[in-house]
């Protein structure tokens, strides 16, 4: 054993006991994902194994010591039938398989619970409705179906969970979701995968998925103070929107209790659904979003309010049911509850089709 | 050779040659007749022009969604064109694409007067298409109108302080700030669309001018008019990107009292 | 092997290389600088980018040298960003895209077609100027810094959040792609009027049908990536655009700009090597091609679908569900014709008489490799697995397994096979069959490991990774010294050969394309006179038939 070097002695070492094909199954959609990814595996082989044995086995007995004079074939119209339907058949079989997948994974669940994440060169910030910030890590609790609302404040970044099988484009001025259900509990890698300039390699960190006691002792011990409903308000008050948004009859501006998840004419004429998407438009576009009866007087609130400040008055707008108060999540530690009772918008704004449901 | 037209074409040119055997002098040596050069060299005109299609159609394409979403402030972003100088200018390119098409009928006809005639006719009218377009610029320059370089939203925050355009447009309202903006998006397409525009006008005139000392030593008018007649089909392109840009950078909502 | 040979070599007492070619014709470095002969063009192209194959080639060893660990301490992370960037421009606009088009589909495209030249020689020497001008603009790029924006120029990064030489670098591609569009036209231009008698359509050699599917993407395709980069270049300068979300532009609309160019790229890159794959199979087995129809008109077919998937590049950006949807199906619908090309070439054996020079050996690797890297396309075309799988050294991996197993290794079976026509000299073969099996295996333990590691989940790009993965990577590396020795061997042992090569005469593989109908090296006007077409292509019985005939009237 002397000969070997101690640095190839290491490295053997390292690969025999750190050997791996796949990552972690650690979400519901792991398996399905991985079930999908070995059925193509399989057809690949099977594929490659028919290649290969055809070159071979021809190369074997056709070889020119063997086979002095070839015979000149022209074609055969069933063989390119056989080699075009059967490859077009496994690949549609892949394609319907894999658009289940993709409707599954980039379609939320309605009770699913919201966090919200901002990208930036190079950090992730996360935003939980508790109030509770992080950076470069993600805590989620294990068995609850979790809703990331993504966007970038920069350029593009793509957050990724290997081990969850999960990434989305996080993509500057809009926003685009992604949900999974964590079941093992664990620590994973979380990586940003689309290249965003120098420390790219550095936009990493974490995501530790917990059972739920401990998820809920992990937000206690994190929490801020206030949750980020709160924020919200304490923003809206900062910025004056209730000097024009407020429920008094002679309102400049239209009350904003129930808005969320509720149908809205504009101006143009248009419907649309209030969601998360159509609330950031409507705080930094302003004038292409009045509501129908309403004057265009709202001024742009660009580049006075970060992205997380968005979300916090999202958030706020979200809870804003009844009252100007926020009775629901003055607690900054418990589980939201399951979305109990609220309208999920069920279509999606132009400008973000396909997005952003909660 | 399968293509008939071009056979019909080489054996017109063959036949006016006094020795079918020998090349005349502006046959490239790799083509077998004149026939195949002209119709090679013609096919290879459309196939560039159809490159400038899709060259062009990144632009359109991003024309058209920036326009979709952004419909006010490209309004009254083209209510600050001189409409007068736009149908000017549209005017000034039909008529050069009509002089030159005589330019190529006349190298056709060996008319060596009729094409030189023609050729700087078009030369001029090129001149000027660039000339009126220096006006326009230069205007969008005094008005702050120049994205990036020399920019200012007042016009479209408060377009009575542009009394000139509020005038023909006074219904006309003031835009909200980040609306306004927009107006800066509107011209950064008009001066890249325009601009590109130009820069194959001056192209063509470089070439114009090329053309127009070689006509007069004779070139074109010896039965070899490929030259002529490929720079033509440029030119008639450059004139339909034109027709194009015209309506949709001068022509939005123009309804003077709305 | 080399007992069951069909190179026919003239006896080499007597043998000598024809006095008048198109090498000889005319001396001076003028001659080469203001030729329009295709064929020296051709030679001029070669020269050009053999250079930048070892530049991109270099940047790529320091690339693996950089991952041997974990922590980026072989290079900062900015430099390791400017390096993998300035090797994915140089390999794609500078390598890749004319590799196999501009260099021996410039020297063979005439003589296939039975032509004297190119339809446009002067617009051919125009697009190989316009190549050096982007290329020194390239080099002038890395010589004051570099960029580090990756070959795909993503705004809003590219636009406003790097200050690294993103102009130049934007330009110098800008005029590359004028160099492809020119050289795209000039063989669809040539292909469809310059054909001699009795050339009809379905005569023509299938190289030249997959070139001409190269051409239609390279003219209707790359406008579109330069009026991308205008734009970009524009709002980088005077910072208002249509890109970047800050000014109220959309970063999408680059990404679908962007595509729209460099999907159908990447059939540029590739369909070319189909076509001498398709030359190399034929004569080495002495049978016609199998199924010569489908293989020409899965060219096309992945020529018109290639431009309708580009949105594939986009399935997590946010692109609405149901255009994901449409985009996936037509991608799967455009690996099909690639598919059916696999398994008709590999019929092609079926019953004929095989031999194994170099570049079978290379066309033999490449059908391997590019069922891989063909496959693994289907796990990104299809939505679901794409989202794991994209933007980690997955996509890195597949793209490798179909540029460089397949162009690279295609590549280099046309440069061996066509190398006795264009010099009229002989490779040594013994050691360029060394130089195909090394460039095999260490191709392979290359890039195989990176698709477990894309598996894993390690992102691409990255200048510093997880040290879990660093096993694999250690591999790769290990792969990328066997592979880097696979591609110095040929350029040693094809310098040597221009001397010391035996005396190839002019049709040493037996072969029936009008090509090999000439002398080696060819007259600067290809053939004494003007062939007549009058067999189908790979047609061996003609050629035996031909033979007999000369003999006989010796």
């Amino acid at each position: 054993m002397s000969h070997i070097s101690p640095v190839l002695w290491q490295f053997l070492v390292k690969w025999l006991t750190n050997f791996q094909l796949f990552p972690p199954e650690a979400s519901k959609v792991a398996p399905e994902m991985d079930a999908l990814y070995f059925f193509m595996v399989l057809i690949s082989l099977v594929g490659l194994t028919v290649v290969v044995l055809l070159i071979v086995s021809f190369s074997i007995l056709y070889n020119k010591r063997r086979h002095p004079v070839a015979t000149q074939i022209e074609g055969s119209t069933l063989l390119e039938a056989t080699w075009t339907i059967i490859p077009l058949g496994l690949f549609l079989v892949t394609f319907v398989w894999g658009a289940l997948l993709y409707f599954r994974i980039y379609t939320p669940p309605a009770n699913a619970m919201n966090i919200y994440v901002v990208g930036k060169q190079w950090m992730w910030k996360v935003e939980h409705p508790g109030g509770q910030h992080e950076i470069d890590a993600l805590h989620v609790p294990t068995g609850r179906p979790v809703q990331l609302t993504i966007i970038s404040q920069d350029v593009f970044h793509s957050f990724s969970i290997p081990a969850f099988r999960v990434k989305r484009e996080a993509i500057p001025g809009r926003y685009t979701s992604v949900w999974f259900e964590a079941t093992e509990p664990g620590t994973y890698h979380l990586f940003c995968t689309q290249y965003c300039g120098t420390n790219h390699s550095q936009m990493i960190g974490e995501v530790v998925a917990m059972t739920p006691d401990d998820f809920r002792k992990w937000l206690q011990g994190s929490t801020s103070g206030n949750s980020l409903a709160q924020d919200g308000e304490r923003l809206f008050a900062s910025l004056s929107c209730n000097a024009c948004h407020n429920p008094s009859p002679s309102s400049r501006g239209p009350n904003l209790v129930g808005v969320y998840g509720s149908h809205l004419t504009l101006a143009s004429g248009q419907t649309i659904t209030v969601d998360d998407a159509y609330l950031r438009q409507a705080i930094l576009n302003p004038s292409e979003h009045i509501t129908q009866g309403y004057a265009p007087i709202m001024p742009t609130y660009q580049g006075q309010v970060s992205e997380e400040g968005i979300f916090a008055l999202v958030e706020y707008l979200k809870h804003l049911d009844s009252d100007y108060r926020i009775q629901q999540t003055l607690n900054t530690t418990v589980l939201p509850a399951n979305n109990e009772g609220r309208p999920a918008p069920g279509a999606s704004t132009p400008n973000a089709p396909g997005e952003v449901k909660q | 050779m399968s293509d008939s037209t071009a056979i019909a074409r080489g054996a017109a040119a063959e036949a006016a040659h006094p020795h079918p055997g020998e090349h005349p002098p502006y046959q490239r040596h790799h083509f077998e007749t004149v026939g195949q050069q002209f119709d090679a060299t013609n096919f290879a005109m459309w196939l560039f022009l159809l490159t400038e299609v899709m060259f062009f159609g990144g632009l359109f394409a991003s024309y058209l969604i920036m326009r979709n979403w952004y419909y006010p402030a490209f309004v009254e972003g083209s209510h600050q064109l001189n409409i007068g100088w736009g149908t000017a200018n549209t005017a000034v390119l039909i008529i050069s694409s009509f002089t030159m098409a005589m330019g190529v009928w006349s190298a056709e006809m060996r008319k060596k007067g009729m094409l030189l005639l023609f050729l700087s006719l078009t030369w001029i009218l090129g001149m000027a298409f660039l000339g009126i377009k220096t006006i326009e610029y230069h205007e969008k320059w005094v008005k702050h109108h120049v994205p990036g370089l020399n920019w200012s939203d007042s016009s479209f925050l408060n377009p009575a302080s542009d009394p000139e355009v509020h005038k023909d447009y006074p219904g006309d309202k003031p835009l909200a700030p980040e609306m306004a903006q927009k107006a800066e998006m509107y011209f950064f397409l008009y001066f890249a669309m325009t601009g590109m525009h130009a820069l194959h006008m001056i192209i063509g005139i470089s070439i114009l001018t090329f053309m127009i000392i070689r006509a007069r030593q004779g070139a074109y008018t010896t039965g070899h008019v490929t030259y002529v007649e490929n720079f033509g089909l440029y030119w008639h392109f450059v004139d339909i990107i034109w027709i194009f840009l015209f309506p949709l950078l001068y022509l939005i909502s123009r309804f003077p009292n709305s | 092997m080399s007992a069951a040979t069909i190179i026919s070599l003239p006896d080499q007492s007597t043998a000598r290389i024809p006095k008048m070619n198109f090498l000889t014709k005319e001396n001076g470095l003028l001659s080469w600088l203001l030729t329009g002969d295709h064929k020296r063009i051709a030679t001029l192209y070669l020269v050009s980018i053999t250079f930048f194959f070892f530049i991109g080639g270099a940047l790529a060893g320091l690339i693996r040298l950089e991952l041997l660990t974990p922590q980026n301490d072989l290079m900062a992370a900015d430099t390791y960003n400017k390096v993998f960037s300035m090797h994915g421009l140089i390999m794609v606009f500078f390598f890749l895209v004319p590799s196999v088009p501009a260099t021996i589909g410039n020297f063979l495209m005439p003589m296939m077609v039975g032509a004297k030249d190119l339809a446009l020689p002067k617009i051919n020497l125009l697009s190989w100027y316009l190549y050096v001008i982007a290329g020194i603009m390239m080099i002038y790029t890395m010589s004051v810094g570099g960029v580090d924006t990756g070959w795909t120029f993503t705004t809003p990064l590219s636009t406003h959040y790097l200050n690294t030489h993103v102009i130049s670098a934007g330009l110098s591609v800008f005029v590359a792609g004028f160099s492809s569009i020119f050289t795209g036209l000039n063989f669809i231009v040539t292909i469809h009027k310059m054909r001699c008698p009795g050339m009809t359509w379905f005569r023509l050699p299938l190289f030249v049908w997959s070139n001409y599917a190269a051409s239609i993407l390279m003219v209707l395709g790359t406008p579109v990536l330069a009026i991308t980069l205008v734009l970009v270049v524009l709002e980088r300068t005077v910072h208002i655009g249509v890109f970047d979300p800050a000014y109220g532009g959309d970063p999408l609309l680059f990404q679908h700009l962007f595509w729209f160019y460099s999907h159908p790229a990447v059939y540029i890159m590739i369909l070319p090597g189909f076509g001498v794959i398709s030359e190399v199979i034929s004569t080495f087995s002495r049978k016609r091609v199998f199924g010569y129809t489908a293989v020409a008109f899965s060219s096309v077919a992945i020529a018109i679908f290639g431009f309708f998937v580009w949105a594939h590049h986009m399935f997590i950006m946010g692109i609405s569900n149901y255009s994901a949807l449409v985009f996936s199906l037509l991608t799967m619908l455009v690996a099909v014709p690639s598919a059916i090309k696999i398994y008709n070439w590999a019929f092609t054996l079926y019953k004929g008489s095989i031999t194994f020079e170099t570049p079978m050996l290379y066309a033999i690797g490449f059908m391997g490799l590019f069922t891989i890297g063909g496959l693994t396309g289907v796990f990104l075309g299809a939505t679901g697995t794409d989202i794991h799988l994209t933007e980690t050294y997955f996509v890195v991996a597949h793209f490798h397994f179909v540029m460089v197993g397949g162009m690279l290794m295609s590549f280099l079976a046309g440069i061996h096979f066509w190398w006795p026509k264009w010099t009229g000299r002989m490779y040594p073969e013994k050691i360029s069959q060394l130089a195909a099996l090394t460039t095999f295996i260490g191709f392979n333990l290359t890039f195989f490991p990176q698709f477990i590691l894309g598996t894993l989940g390690m992102p691409r790009r990255y200048a510093a990774y997880p040290p879990e993965f660093q096993v694999l990577n250690v591999f790769s590396t290990a792969g990328a010294t066997v592979l880097g020795i696979g591609y110095l061997l040929p350029i040693l042992y094809l310098t040597w050969s221009l001397k010391y090569g035996e005396i190839a005469g002019d049709n040493p593989w037996q072969a029936t394309g009008l090509e090999w109908q000439t002398q080696s090296p060819p007259l600067t006007e290809n053939f004494p006179e003007i062939p007549i077409m009058d067999h189908e292509a790979y047609d061996y019985e003609w050629l035996e038939r031909q033979q007999r005939k000369e003999v006989a009237s010796v």
